[in-house]
C-alpha cells in the first residue's frame, strides 16, 4: 500500500530538474533504508524460496535439484487443491458478512450514541484479544459433549453436532472465529472513512428527497471506495494466510492437517505440514509461491470487482 | 512414537533461568572462582518437565564455577520444529538438547551436527541403557551415537475405580488385571462395562487411536518402515491386526471418540467420560493433572492388556555448536547415569531406560499415592521388561498421522472401515514421500 509521491518541489533550484551529484546521493541514502530493509527481509527471502522449491530439500538431510518438478507435483496433488478449496471457501464466507457487517456497525457509531466512544472502543476489543485465547474459546463453545453451541441448539431440538468433523460446520466454526475477531476493527476503518465524507452531500441529498437507503447507495458507498479496497485487500492477504483459527480449532494430536479428511485444512497450515511434518522444505516453498500466485489473482479479481462497483455508482 | 506427548505444563522455566542467570551474575561479583577465571553457564534445552532441578543443583556442587540455565517448552510438536530449525541453521537452542523418541530418526540424518558419544567412551557404558534404547540414538553403522537415553514409556493401563464400580466390574488392580490378559477380552470388558453403566455419557475408552497405538508397539518389532526404510503398512499384518482390533472396540461401542490431547479429551478426565486409558508412564504425570486435586484416588493402574510396551521415551544430546562441549557431555552422562535416572524417575514418575535400576529397591517400592498408591515402579518396570525394540524410520510421524486420520474419519462414522483402510494406506504412501 505504498503511496505514490510527486518529487518534491526544489527551494531555489534554478538549474533544471536535476540537483547536484552530492544533492542526488544524498537523496538515495535518505530512501535507502527502506529498500535496504526490503531487500534483507522482503526480496531476499522470496527469492530464496524460489531457489529452495527448486530442489528436494530436506532441512536435516539432502538436497538435490529437482527443477520444476515441485510445481509439476503440486499442481497434481489433490491435498493442495483441497486445501485451496478450503482456503477460499472460508475466506468468502468469513470476508464477505465480515465487510457488509463492519460497514453497518460503522454507519451506526457515526450516529449521535451516548458514550459513543465507549462503542467504538468495544468493537476493537474483539481485536487485541490474544488469538490463542480466541481459538481456544471458540473451540470449547463449539465443542461436541459440552459446548455452549450444542446446547442451545438442542434447545431447538437439533442433535448435537461435531462442529470439526464436516467441511460445512467447521467451515462455518472458523468464519465465526475470523469474523468475531475482525469486524470491529474493520467498522473502525470504515467509521474513520465516513467521517470524511462531507455532510453538505448529505445535506444536498436531503434536500433533493434522497431515501437514507439510497443516500448510503449513491454518497457513502462511492466516497467508501478507496477505504473498501483498503478493507478488502487486507482481508484477503489474511485471509489466504489464514492458519491460527483452524489449526486451535483442531485442537490435540495432529492438528496440522485441519481434520481428519482435511476438510478444513487452509494451504499455510498443508505448507506448515509439509515443512515441518514431512521436513520437504523444497516442496513446502513450492506451496509458499503458489500462495504467492493466488494471492495475486484474487487481489486482481478485487480490482476488477471494485472498479465495477465505481461504474455502477 | 508419541509425538503427541502432552502439554505438560511448562515449569516456570523463564524464572527458574532468570533466578540462575542472576546468581551467576552475583557469583561473578564475588570474584573468580572456577580456575579459568570465569563462570561457565550450561543451556539445557528440553519439552515438558525432566525433573532435573535437584540433579542440575548437585552438578553444580561438583563443578564450581559452572551455571545451568534450563528453558523448558511446554508443546513438544512446537519444541520439534524449533529445535529442528536450529539445529539445521547451526545455532542449538542449549548445550544439552533433548530429543523425543519420534524425533532421533530425523536427526541422525545429520548426525555430523551432534557431537559423538562414541568419542567420550559411551560404548564402554552400553549396558546403562536398554540396548534397544542405545540402538535407537545410533547411526545404522554402528559409529556414531547422537544421544544417550533419559526415559522409556513403558506401558501399563489406568482405569477409573469409581466408574468400574459403577458398571460392576472389580476395582482392585489385580483383579482387573485377571480381566484382560489380551486385547480381544479387553474389548469383551468394555463391552460388558458399557452394558453395566448403562449410559452414554461414559465409554470404556477414549479413542480407538490411543489404543490403536498401544497394540501396535508390542506387537512387531517394525510397524510402517522396515529397516531399509521402505514403507511396509500393508504388507506388515501388525499394522492390520492393530488397526482392526481397535475400529474392533469402536464398533462395540466402548469408545468415546475423544481426539487424544483435545480439548474435549483433556476435560473428559476430569469430567469422567471413559474409564481406561493406554498409559505409558509419562502419561501418569498427565492424568494427575488433567483430572485435578480433587480426583485423587479415582484412578488406579494395572498391567496392559497383550504384555509389556514402549510408548515414547526420550534423549540427550549436545550439538556441535555448543562452546562446551566436554563440560555438556560431562552433564549428559550425569543426568543419564543411573543416578540421575532415578532422580528424574522420583521427581516425574519418568522411567528409567537403565535396566539396572529396574530391582532397585528404589523402583521395586515406588508407588504413587495419586493413583490410590499403584506400585508404579513395579508395573511399569513389567511393562518395559517385556519390550521388544521397534524400529520406526524417518517418515513415521507422517505416516502415523495419516493413518490415525483415517482411523478418526471411520470412529467419527464418515468412512467405513474398509474405505479408511484404503485411504490410510494411500495417505501413508504419500507422506512416506
Amino acid at each position: 500500500m505504498t503511496t505514490a509521491t510527486a518529487p518534491p518541489a526544489r527551494r531555489g533550484s534554478r538549474a533544471g530538474a536535476r540537483g547536484t551529484r552530492g544533492e542526488q546521493v544524498a537523496g538515495y541514502a535518505f530512501i535507502s533504508p527502506f529498500f535496504l530493509v526490503f531487500a534483507v527481509f522482503g526480496l531476499f527471502p522470496l527469492l530464496f524460496t524460489f531457489w529452495v522449491s527448486l530442489h528436494d530439500w530436506d532441512l536435516l538431510g539432502t538436497r538435490s535439484w529437482v527443477g520444476l518438478g515441485n510445481y509439476t507435483a503440486l499442481l497434481e496433488d489433490e491435498d493442495f487443491w483441497n486445501a485451496l478449496v478450503n482456503t477460499l471457501g472460508i475466506f468468502v464466507l468469513s470476508t464477505v458478512p465480515q465487510l457488509l457487517v463492519a460497514l453497518a456497525l460503522a454507519q451506526l457509531l457515526n450516529q449521535r450514541l451516548r458514550a459513543r466512544t465507549l462503542w467504538r472502543m468495544g468493537v476493537l476489543l474483539p481485536n487485541i484479544t490474544s488469538i490463542a485465547a480466541v481459538g481456544i474459546i471458540f473451540t470449547l463453545l463449539f465443542a461436541r459433549d459440552f459446548g455452549l453451541v450444542n446446547w442451545l441448539l438442542g434447545h431447538v431440538g437439533v442433535d448435537p453436532i461435531t462442529w470439526q468433523e464436516h467441511r460445512w460446520s467447521s467451515w462455518l466454526a472458523i468464519s465465526t472465529m475470523v469474523d468475531w475477531r475482525w469486524t470491529g476493527y474493520n467498522a473502525l476503518i470504515f467509521l474513520a472513512a465516513l467521517q470524511a465524507v462531507p455532510r453538505e452531500l448529505y445535506e444536498a441529498a436531503q434536500i433533493d428527497g434522497a431515501s437514507p437507503v439510497s443516500q448510503f447507495r449513491h454518497i457513502t458507498v462511492p466516497m467508501l471506495r478507496p477505504t473498501i479496497v483498503f478493507a478488502t485487500l487486507v482481508a484477503t492477504i489474511g485471509g489466504i494466510q489464514l492458519f491460527t483459527e483452524p489449526l486451535l480449532f483442531n485442537s490435540g494430536a495432529n492438528a496440522i492437517t485441519g481434520g481428519t479428511t482435511r476438510q478444513f485444512q487452509t494451504l499455510t497450515m498443508y505448507l506448515y505440514e509439509q515443512a515441518f511434518t514431512g521436513q520437504e522444505f523444497g516442496y513446502a516453498s513450492t506451496v509458499a509461491w503458489m500462495m504467492f500466485l493466488v494471492i495475486l489473482v484474487v487481489a486482481v479479481v478485487n480490482a476488477l470487482l471494485l472498479r465495477r462497483l465505481r461504474g455502477v455508482a | 512414537m508419541t509425538l503427541h506427548r502432552p502439554r505438560r505444563p511448562a515449569r516456570t522455566a523463564a524464572a527458574i533461568g532468570l533466578i540462575l542467570t542472576s546468581a551467576a551474575a552475583f557469583a561473578g561479583c564475588g570474584g573468580a572462582e572456577g580456575a579459568d577465571g570465569g563462570d561457565t553457564t550450561l543451556r539445557v534445552a528440553i519439552f515438558g518437565d525432566f525433573g532435573y532441578e535437584k540433579l542440575y543443583d548437585q552438578f553444580e556442587a561438583e563443578h564450581p564455577g559452572v551455571k545451568i540455565v534450563e528453558t523448558s517448552e511446554g508443546d513438544l510438536g512446537k519444541y520439534n520444529t524449533a529445535l529442528t530449525q536450529k539445529i539445521a541453521a547451526g545455532s542449538a537452542p542449549g548445550d544439552v538438547v533433548a530429543i523425543e523418541e519420534g524425533q532421533v530418526v530425523n536427526f541422525l540424518a545429520s548426525a555430523d551436527k551432534f557431537v559423538n558419544f562414541q568419542d567420550h567412551g559411551s560404548n564402554d557404558r552400553k549396558d546403562q541403557w536398554l540396548p534397544w534404547k542405545y540402538e535407537q540414538a545410533t547411526t545404522a553403522d554402528g559409529t556414531d551415537t547422537i544421544g544417550l537415553g533419559t526415559d522409556v514409556g513403558g506401558m501399563a493401563m489406568c482405569y477409573r475405580r469409581d466408574l468400574f464400580e459403577r458398571a460392576g466390574l472389580p476395582t482392585d488392580r489385580t483383579e482387573v488385571a485377571a480381566l484382560w490378559p489380551t486385547w480381544e477380552e479387553f474389548t469383551k470388558v468394555g463391552e460388558q462395562f458399557q452394558e453395566g453403566i448403562g449410559t452414554d455419557d461414559v465409554h470404556f475408552i477414549d479413542s480407538a487411536t490411543n489404543t490403536y497405538n498401544s497394540i501396535l508397539m508390542q506387537s512387531a518389532d517394525e510397524t510402517y518402515f522396515d529397516p531399509d526404510g521402505e514403507l511396509v503398512i500393508e504388507s506388515n499384518p501388525a499394522v492390520k491386526e492393530a488397526w482392526d482390533t481397535a475400529l474392533g472396540m469402536s464398533e462395540a461401542g466402548i469408545s468415546a471418540r475423544l481426539k487424544s490431547f483435545s480439548t474435549e479429551w483433556t476435560a473428559g478426565f476430569k469430567s469422567g467420560s471413559f474409564a481406561t486409558v493406554a498409559c505409558p508412564a509419562w502419561m501418569t504425570n498427565n492424568i494427575k493433572e488433567n483430572t485435578g486435586a480433587e480426583g485423587e484416588g479415582l484412578w488406579d493402574i494395572t498391567t496392559v492388556p497383550g504384555g509389556g510396551g514402549n510408548w515414547g521415551g526420550s534423549f540427550l544430546a549436545v550439538p556441535t555448536s555448543s562452546d562446551h562441549q566436554d563440560l555438556a557431555v560431562e552433564l549428559v552422562d550425569f543426568l543419564t547415569s543411573a543416578e540421575g535416572q532415578l532422580g528424574a524417575f522420583e521427581a516425574t514418575g519418568n522411567l528409567p531406560s537403565n535396566p539396572t535400576l529396574y530391582d532397585t529397591p528404589e523402583l521395586q517400592q515406588a508407588t504413587n499415592p495419586y493413583f490410590n498408591d499403584a506400585p508404579t515402579g513395579q508395573l511399569f518396570v513389567a511393562g518395559a521388561r517385556n519390550l521388544q525394540p521397534v524400529y520406526l524410520g524417518a517418515k513415521n510421524q507422517p505416516v502415523r498421522d495419516a493413518v490415525e486420520n483415517a482411523m478418526r474419519s471411520v470412529e467419527n462414522g464418515d468412512t467405513s472401515p474398509a474405505d479408511g483402510w484404503d485411504a490410510a494406506v494411500e495417505d501413508a504412501e504419500k507422506a512416506a514421500g
